[in-house]
């Protein structure tokens, strides 16, 4: 019993072991700070659905070799240039929603090509760059957001000042048109977003059977050993084009998904820090730095969003003291940082 | 003679997991002397020279038998800087120096001179500060000893190889207690001309009593400097002579001479080819440590080619050039239609296959299942085990027939495994190995290239390979081009053997010719070589 | 090697420094456009010059080492910051307050640029990357002494610095006592401008240890890892622990960095001011055309006139341009990191070609 625990704990590593302890303990703690377990699985279920996408969108990426997209603001600009238009159109429901989409895709695909090609010079480096790329094409943008002619009131500043806001209501467009189909409201508390996961779900299955196909198949070949891709006929670089083209086309409707759902499109330096959440999700969920599965996305978006749904609520009454967001600081950096300092195995 | 030897190796012996690599190896070495050590690839030399310097990997893998006597003493070195320490020098085959240094710099790498200052007190020695032109002084100490041309403010990267090599050999030399000073193939970069200089020098320290163990393959370099030589096959001293008694051609003949009998028996009688299946003509490959200058040859269908040689000379280059995974230039033919260099894919498409002599790092996924290395190459070059949806739209994976298609194989070539689930790097050497030939018949091959088949497996299933490609090729007809670098295997299996010397083909001859010959043709006569070579290698080549 | 002709010369010359040519030339466009009056750049720039180039310094020797860019410099930051809370609290002010505060901060910095040493020589090849993250996972570490062990574990009893809950840190925090204290140590004025000559001392003597540093035995064990780590340890360097040290200097002096920054400021963001230390010094350094593997002192200097030039002058030059301020200083924050970005782009691609070339040198002659 004692070895089995033993392997277990090496298999999932420790700070996994120890966060997921920690998350349960915050359920388990709950009931005695009067915070109320439904609302907060219902919380943790709609976050869940919110980022999932996001998450989602590391695995193409760290599957072809390329690491963790540190990059994934590119793709989420991409998403917002697509809500925004959508609503400079002024169409709602689900029109409006498949519109962002449709306008999003393609950008992100063109951002991602570019950004692509770029990745493809900088082998071995790509982390740090990605990170930098993402940075500035936010800080980019925010001249971009005052300077586009977008003319719609809902968005515009409203003293007369020209360029968006920085956060633009959905309300009235398509807020909760994902959230609210088919969903699910159990008492005053309890709610769940059925046709946003129902989108996650198809997303992952997407994935899935993506993986599964010959390019799906060549591309995880090529981040194995890009040698052994290489003498069988694949072309390397183009493989990691396409999987940073996938990558940053989740990333760009995650943020509409995530959009929907949150009421608000947040532009200027909202995108900045939104990789690393979803890099230290799936780390969480027993990704490495080399190899990712649709149950990592889906374990470790869970448990990342349960403990920053839990931690502000719990600890807070625990304590008489806001400590979530410095809870969300180590936990999700501590993450990051063991994956990039565990050895990597020898090629012997 | 009546003083101790400076350096007697006694009993040496060495297993590698169960695998003998060095038995019961004794030599001396006198103060001042020059020995030469010769052998084949794998014939125990930097085994030997990794006992006598102490590295770490001979104590990880169950220490060695035998004695080390320095002056006299026994030694253990626990690392090769203690061997550093009590004197002994090692200038490797590859250059160690740091790029962006000047000679003087790299020559006194961690031993430059230094001066006192009184932060000294607070943070220790490391603090002190460089004495330049001291420093200067002893580099150009160094280089006026070794008697070459070498400006001691020139940075590395700016260096001709040449130099490099001086810069590396200078660095030993300025160790205050240098006795003996090992060279592993050091003029194997080098021009003619600088070789000739290195020799000089080499016999100026040898005249001020520094010892010397020097690794060659240029036998006509061994037969210029050395006192005496000591020839090793199979991990055994075949023989140690004064080298004023012997000859080039005697020396070529203990590095490759075996028993040949039984080799010879297994072959059948005359076999008949078809017409040639590959045609190289003038082909040159970049590939890093095997460069292939200029290679012509045909392979006829149906036969087994073997391509030998030593390492380093360019053999593997050849495989890894048709198949487009190095830059290369020249003409091959596959059958009539021509092969566009330097695009894996159009290689693998035309019919051909490789089973790569680096199995870790370019035959295998390690990480993956063994059924997906079987397959992949088949799957992603001829669309094989895929099924079409939506009219062709979706490539899809069929790991039904993947997993059938791998068990027939995994049964077939007796790969020991839990599933063709179980990933790669799970297995032994051996049945690794087995899996890349696996990768590669399932491609359906009409021409293999097979490199290193047997590097670092075990006996049982070298012989299994072995078979595994002979019965191929009776069977399916599949003709084989065989690189390896060890000759009696390919005289086992191959119809003809070509071998490789600095890059070009030197000869081909029948398994069946006299082993002195192979020798000779590895054994660069290029260059110092006497007419009698020339003239051989003549009629070798228009066979 | 071949002679270069005196078109070549300046060719490379122009190449090799690009980036700083484009910053001069942008600068040159700017400050016109933004109307400020020389007299006010100048000034603005030696206050500049004094508060930030110690910080920028601070990353030189770890590029020496061959560790890139030390995004872990924030840790020192961080250390320095608690030091200065710490005194003032005290109440010690002037310049024995500021020694104090780096008294503290100085084995606090140690043990950090060691933690942050050997994280790294577990993470060699990604260095800059995990020192990013390990900055981010440390501050997280700071916030959580100082908005919570602060006040309850480590007695505060000046209750301006205390949160109005009884524990914690103030977000901002008046360093009144110690405002100028190293700038005006020695007094000078020329016309109306203040020079800053305490700093400048500081950092005069700061080069010259660099100077100095790079030819002890030390500074050439670092070079010779920066330029290839094997290597250097078959000559029996050992590496691991150099490097530590590398970082743990470079931690320590950028801890110093942070007191100097501060005192000429004279406020103390509590969780703010770290943050951007690291990435307005890296951007300084980048666009004085240094690069991740090579940095020298007048790349310091030069990036940091550079750099805060355009800090200054962007704003006001957006306005003129676009009519909106706001336009400027996010122009500002794009050079930032966009310089940053093409900054590692350029080197990973020049590293990539180098690869290639070396491998072409072993060819030769086919």
């Amino acid at each position: 019993m004692n070895e089995k625990l033993k392997g277990f704990i090496e298999e999932a590593g420790w700070p996994r072991v120890i966060i997921g302890l920690f998350l349960l303990s915050l359920f388990v703690a709950a009931p005695f700070v009067q915070v109320r377990v439904d609302a907060s699985i219902s919380d943790t279920l709609v976050r869940f659905g919110m980022n999932g996408i996001l998450v989602l969108a590391m695995v193409p990426m760290i599957q072809s070799g390329c690491g963790l997209n540190f990059g994934l603001p590119l793709g989420i600009i991409a998403g917002l240039l697509g809500a925004v238009t959508s609503i400079q159109l002024a169409f709602t429901g689900m029109l409006g929603f498949l519109t962002a989409l449709a306008i999003a895709i393609p950008l992100a695909a063109l951002f991602g090509t570019a950004y692509g090609l770029l990745l493809n010079r900088v082998k071995g480096d790509e982390m740090m760059i990605a990170t930098y790329v993402g940075f500035s094409s936010v800080a980019f943008m925010c001249m971009m957001w005052l300077l586009l002619p977008y003319t719609s009131p809902t968005m515009i500043w409203g003293y007369g000042g020209s360029g968006l806001r920085t956060t633009i209501s959905v309300e009235g467009y398509w807020l909760h048109i994902l959230s609210d189909f088919l969903s699910v409201q159990v008492g005053e508390y309890f709610y769940i977003p059925t046709g946003m996961f129902i989108f996650f779900g198809f997303m992952c299955f997407l994935m899935w059977a993506f993986l599964h196909t010959k390019t799906g198949t060549a591309m995880t070949a090529v981040g194995s050993n890009p040698e052994f891709a290489r003498a069988s006929g694949i072309d390397v670089n183009r493989m990691r084009v396409v999987s940073v083209v996938l990558s940053t086309v989740l990333a760009s409707i995650g943020i509409i998904v995530y959009q929907q759902s949150f009421g608000f499109v947040q532009l200027y330096m909202g995108p900045f820090y939104m990789a690393f959440p979803a890099v230290a999700a799936i780390l969480l969920g027993g990704a490495s730095v080399h190899k990712a599965s649709m149950v990592n996305v889906v374990i470790g978006t869970f448990l990342f969003q349960g403990i920053l749904t839990m931690t502000p609520s719990v600890i807070n009454s625990l304590l008489q003291t806001d400590m979530s967001e410095v809870i969300r600081i180590v936990v999700s950096n501590g993450m990051i940082l063991y994956a990039l300092t565990r050895k990597v195995q020898v090629k012997r | 003679m009546e003083t101790t030897p400076l350096l007697r190796m006694e009993h040496i012996g060495k297993e590698y997991f169960g695998n003998r690599v060095l038995a019961d190896v004794s030599f001396t070495l006198e103060k001042g002397q020059i020995l030469g050590l010769v052998g084949e690839n794998g014939a125990g030399k930097s085994t030997l020279m990794n006992i006598l310097f102490g590295m770490p990997v001979i104590g990880q893998t169950g220490g060695f038998e035998g004695k080390v006597l320095l002056d006299g003493k026994e030694v253990v070195f626990a690392d090769p800087l203690d061997a550093l320490d009590a004197g002994i020098g090692y200038v490797h085959q590859e250059f160690s120096l740091i790029p962006g240094f000047s000679a003087t710099e790299n020559i006194l790498l961690n031993r430059e001179s230094t001066k006192y200052n009184f932060l000294v007190e607070v943070f220790g020695d490391r603090l002190e500060t460089l004495d330049r032109p001291h420093m200067r002084e002893r580099a150009e100490k160094a280089i006026t000893t070794l008697g070459v041309d070498l400006d001691p403010e020139m940075i590395v990267t700016e260096m001709p190889v040449g130099h490099r090599q001086f810069t590396e050999i200078a660095r030993e030399i300025d160790r205050e207690n240098m006795k003996l000073l090992v060279l592993d193939e050091p003029t194997a970069v080098l021009a003619e001309s600088e070789a000739q200089v290195l020799l000089q020098g080499m016999k100026k320290l040898a005249a001020q009593g520094i010892s010397m163990i020097f690794i060659s393959h240029r036998l006509q370099e061994i037969m210029d400097v050395c006192d005496k030589i000591l020839v090793l096959r199979d991990g055994r001293v075949i023989q140690e002579a004064k080298t004023h008694e012997t000859s080039v051609r005697q020396i070529a003949g203990w590095m490759v001479g075996r028993k040949m009998e039984e080799a010879a028996e297994a072959r059948p009688a005359d076999r008949i080819f078809g017409e040639p299946l590959l045609k190289v003509e003038h082909l040159w490959v970049d590939m890093p440590g095997e460069t292939v200058r200029d290679v012509s040859f045909d392979v006829r269908q149906g036969e087994i080619f073997g391509i030998g040689g030593l390492a380093g000379q360019g053999k593997l280059g050849i495989g890894n050039g048709i198949m487009g995974l190095f830059p290369a230039g020249g003409k091959v033919f596959l059958g009539e239609a021509p092969i566009y260099l330097n695009d894996p894919r159009f290689s693998l498409s035309a019919g051909m296959a490789f089973v790569s002599e680096d199995r870790r790092g370019v035959g295998l996924l390690l990480e993956e299942p063994i059924e997906w290395n079987i397959v992949f190459t088949a799957m992603q070059t001829q669309d094989a085990y895929i099924r079409s949806l939506l009219g062709g739209l979706v490539k899809w994976r069929d790991d039904k027939a993947i997993a059938a298609a791998s068990k027939e194989y995994i049964d077939a070539l007796e790969i020991k495994c839990t599933s063709g689930r179980q990933r790669a790097v799970e297995l032994s050497g051996g049945n690794q190995q087995k899996v890349c030939l696996a990768k590669a018949f399932a491609v359906k091959p009409k021409l293999l290239f097979v490199a290193e088949p047997t590097r670092g497996i075990d006996v049982g299933a070298k012989r299994l390979v072995l078979d595994t490609l002979r019965r191929t090729n009776r069977e399916f007809g599949t003709t084989i081009v065989m690189t390896s670098s060890e000759l009696e295997e390919l005289r086992s299996i191959c119809d003809r053997i070509a071998i490789v010397d600095e890059g070009r083909i030197s000869g081909i001859l029948p398994p069946t010719a006299p082993v002195e010959e192979f020798g000779l043709l590895m054994l660069g006569t290029t260059g110092n070589g006497n007419g009698e070579n020339e003239a051989d290698r003549m009629v070798y080549h228009n066979e | 090697m071949k002679a270069y002709t005196t078109k070549e010369k300046i060719q490379h010359l122009l190449i090799s420094n690009a980036v700083p040519i484009i910053f001069i030339l942008m600068s040159a466009i700017a400050i016109p456009l933004s109307g400020f009056s020389p007299t006010y750049l100048v000034q603005e720039m030696l206050i500049r010059l004094a508060r930030n180039s110690f910080l920028v310094l601070s990353l030189i020797i770890p590029i020496l080492a061959g560790m890139g860019l030390n995004f872990g410099m924030v840790l020192g930051a961080m250390a320095g910051q608690v030091g200065l809370i710490l005194v003032s609290d005290w109440a010690v002010v002037g310049i024995r307050g500021l020694l104090l505060a780096a008294m503290i901060a100085t084995p606090i910095a140690i043990a950090l640029g060691y933690v942050c040493g050997a994280v790294l020589n577990r993470a060699k090849g990604r260095e800059m990357v995990t020192s990013y993250i390990l900055g981010f996972f440390v501050n997280g570490l700071y916030q959580l002494a100082v908005l919570y062990a602060f006040g309850k574990v480590i007695p505060i009893s000046n209750s301006e610095l205390v949160l109005s809950r009884g524990f914690g840190i103030r977000n901002a925090i008046n360093l009144a006592g110690m405002r100028h204290a190293l700038d005006y140590l020695v007094p000078l004025k020329i016309g109306n401008l203040n020079v800053p000559v305490g700093t400048y001392l500081t950092i005069g003597l700061f080069c010259l240890f660099i100077v100095w540093f790079r030819r002890t035995k030390l500074g050439q064990d670092m070079r010779a890892i920066g330029q290839d780590m094997h290597v250097a340890g078959a000559a029996g360097i050992p590496v691991e622990k150099t490097r530590i040290i590398a970082i743990i200097i470079s931690t320590v002096l950028a801890c110093y960095g942070q007191i100097i920054f501060l005192q000429n400021i004279g406020t103390l963001n509590t969780y703010n001011s770290h943050d951007q230390a690291g990435m307005f010094a890296i951007a300084a350094l980048l666009i004085g055309g240094a690069t991740v593997s090579k940095a020298t002192i007048p790349n310091v200097f030069l990036g940091v006139i550079l750099f805060h030039m355009m800090f200054v002058v962007s704003p006001m030059a957006g306005k003129q341009l676009m009519g909106q301020a706001q336009i400027g200083e996010y122009f500002r924050v794009f050079i930032s990191y966009g310089i940053i970005a093409i900054s590692l782009a350029l080197h990973a691609w020049k590293r990539q070609k180098d690869r290639e070339r070396a491998r072409r040198s072993l060819r030769g002659e086919a």
